[in-house]
């Protein structure tokens, strides 16, 4: 057992802007092993985005820049990478599948000259093979009358359908991990549900390890093993998904699973949907201990004054709060 | 190009029912796209049949374009003078052939050598995120503030007996007088190309190229310059005329081509003095450039409609 897929030590990405930094992620470890699903949850501008897209290197820098910490791919840190190397890391062996299907595919080209482009550029097929391997893409990601469907342009398909062709092609070379960044929240609910079913089916297919970025903890519930809860650019809650559902310690984490609407309790109990009260902290000025402190119920003097560490409370279950073991569930 | 319409659902059966049947490779379709733009083909008979009247008129008309006759001063259209004659006798269908090779050569060499450098200095200025992008920008507007008839001036009197003798005489005076319109016209293109550059560039697909290993090469060639290129023909095809009518004022100036080469636009600026009397004189190469400037305006359109795909035709 060598090293882990892909891991993340003290990631910190930060955005120079005209009133100083934003700590947009601050801090961030991760551990991602082979075939594994993991879900980063939280709520928008809490760095999901930010760190998915640091392990590529695509985040717009300047303004933005890896400021500290490695990314380990397979052993290897992808920081120091750049031009013709970091291209073969992309694709190749990481790929990703934005959150916007719409936008994402080049209008002024079919879908399958798009996904023959990557085929032919990474794996070096010719004309011919690409189309064939093209057309073979598009049927395993579901596309009905894929033969014909290959030289429909973008704007010829629904969201979803692109949604499929985007996983298409980011699924073309074969890659080890898939990052999708909210791959369904652009996309309707019964379409949503279609797309995990798919993202979960390629999954166990072709057995590569996801990363799947949301916000909606019903998804992280149906397709993930192990979930990261982040909250203002750290990491705040990390456990294998039973664990978390089943006993959640950081009170944010609680807050999220509380804010999600139940079918099987709301009618009998004819309460309102809680929310978390405030908003996330400016990253600019972050609160000196805690990030969440400002929002929490049960925070302390120490949440206000110590940043709290990262600790393992039971075998996989770490929670950066002080408080984890006292609050009541 | 954004803000274009999209395709309505009654088109998307149109187009579904198309699928089933035939499949054109992507020049013929274009073809098929461009060919329902009537007015685009029209203008492109009128320009290739010009083009070939200018190319093998002389076979046909073999009359000497500056054979003077007194005798037959500023006469109208006849059958021995198709066009009339100028001032001095001179046959104007021998000399509107012979100007229009130098015209729309000149016109197109200037219009393509300004999209060219424009389209770069743009591509380069709209992809770059620090001090290069600002300077070629400043380079731009320093360009369009320079005061043009002397900047033209300076140019020809440096340069025109260097490039006479490198190239010979109208050789020099092309090759020069194509740079010195270029060189005043591709700032607006620098800048509609950088400023699709800004806004493309951020743009999903392209970062979804990114994020598939497109080097920045390919980014741009690939995927940013296709979508770019719309409003980029538009101002190409204005360039043409734009360029057409330079040469005639530098020849005007006697800073072009010697006054005994007819032109276009020297034929124009000669007869302004007799519109009264002659004005067929006038009206024949006005109408030569109008025609001209707007067959290709339409094939540009064409062009562009044809070029986008999510344009339905």
């Amino acid at each position: 057992m060598g090293a882990p897929l892909l891991e993340i030590r003290g990631l910190k990405t930060h955005f120079a802007t005209d009133d100083g930094m934003v700590q947009a992620v601050d801090g961030v470890d991760l551990v991602l092993d082979r075939g594994e699903t993991l879900g980063v949850v939280g709520e928008s501008g809490c760095g999901k985005t930010v760190t998915a897209l640091s392990v590529l290197k695509l985040i717009a820098m300047p303004p933005g820049r890896i400021v500290d910490g490695q990314i380990l791919w397979q052993g290897r840190d992808l920081v120091p990478l750049r031009g013709r190397e970091l291209d073969l890391i992309r694709a190749k062996e990481i790929a990703i599948v934005f959150q916007e299907p719409m936008t994402s595919l080049n209008p002024v080209y079919t879908v399958g000259e798009q996904i023959a482009e990557v085929l032919r550029r990474h794996e070096g097929l010719a004309r011919r093979a690409a189309h064939a391997k093209t057309v073979e893409m598009l049927r395993l990601v579901q596309i009905p009358n894929a033969e014909r469907r290959v030289n429909d342009y973008p704007h010829q398909f629904s969201g979803g359908m692109r949604q499929r062709v985007m996983i298409a092609m980011a699924l073309s070379c074969s890659p080890k991990l898939l990052i999708a960044d909210e791959p369904t929240t652009a996309l309707d609910v019964t379409i949503q549900a279609q797309i995990l079913e798919l993202l979960q089916d390629l999954k166990s297919r072709l057995g590569m390890a996801v990363m799947l970025i949301t916000h909606a903890m019903g998804v992280v519930a149906e397709t993930a093993q192990r979930v990261v809860v982040m909250y203002a650019g750290k990491i705040v809650e990390e456990a294998p998904v039973r664990q978390l559902f089943g006993r959640p310690l950081h009170p944010y984490t609680r807050g999220l699973i509380r804010s999600m609407p139940r079918i099987d309790r709301a009618a009998t109990h004819k309460t309102r949907l809680e929310a978390i009260g405030g908003v996330v902290p400016n990253l600019l000025a972050p609160p000196p201990g805690c990030r969440f402190a400002p929002r929490c119920r049960f925070a302390a003097a120490v949440c206000r004054e110590e940043v709290p560490p990262l600790r393992e409370i039971e075998a996989g279950h770490r929670v950066a709060c002080v408080l984890a073991e006292t609050i009541p569930p | 190009m954004a803000g274009s319409i999209r395709a309505l659902p009654s088109t998307d059966i149109r187009t579904a029912t198309r699928a089933s049947g035939r499949r054109f490779s992507p020049g013929l379709e274009a073809w098929r796209r461009f060919s329902r733009h009537r007015l685009a083909v029209a203008s492109g008979v009128i320009l290739v049949a010009m083009v070939l009247a200018i190319l093998f008129g002389t076979t046909l008309w073999s009359v000497p374009i500056n054979d003077i006759d007194f005798s037959a001063r500023l006469e109208g259209p006849s059958w021995q003078h198709p066009f009339g004659t100028d001032d001095l006798g001179q046959d104007l269908m021998a000399r509107m052939i012979y100007g229009g090779r130098i015209s729309l050569a000149v016109g197109l060499a200037a219009m393509f050598v300004a999209v060219s450098l424009g389209t770069v200095v743009g591509a380069i200025a709209g992809m770059s995120r620090g001090w290069v992008g600002s300077a070629l920008m400043w380079l731009a507007d320093l360009f369009l503030s320079l005061p043009q008839l002397p900047l033209l001036l300076l140019l020809i009197y440096l340069f025109r007996d260097h490039l006479k003798a490198v190239l010979g005489p109208e050789g020099g005076v092309f090759v020069l007088i194509v740079i010195v319109i270029a060189g005043q016209r591709w700032m607006p293109v620098a800048r509609l190309v950088r400023g699709q550059f800004l806004s493309l560039r951020e743009k999903e697909f392209v970062e979804a190229a990114r994020a598939l290993g497109a080097s920045k090469v390919r980014q741009v060639v690939r995927h940013i310059l296709p979508n770019a290129l719309g409003p980029v023909i538009v101002a190409g095809t204005i360039d043409v005329a734009a360029a057409i009518i330079a040469e005639s004022t530098l020849s005007f100036l006697g800073l072009g081509f010697p006054p005994d080469i007819p032109t276009w636009g020297r034929i124009l600026f000669d007869a302004k003095d007799y519109l009264d009397i002659a004005p067929h004189w006038a009206l024949i190469p006005g109408a030569a450039i109008f025609l001209t400037v707007l067959s290709i305006n339409f094939i540009g359109d064409g062009l562009r409609d044809a070029l986008d795909p999510r344009r339905v035709l």
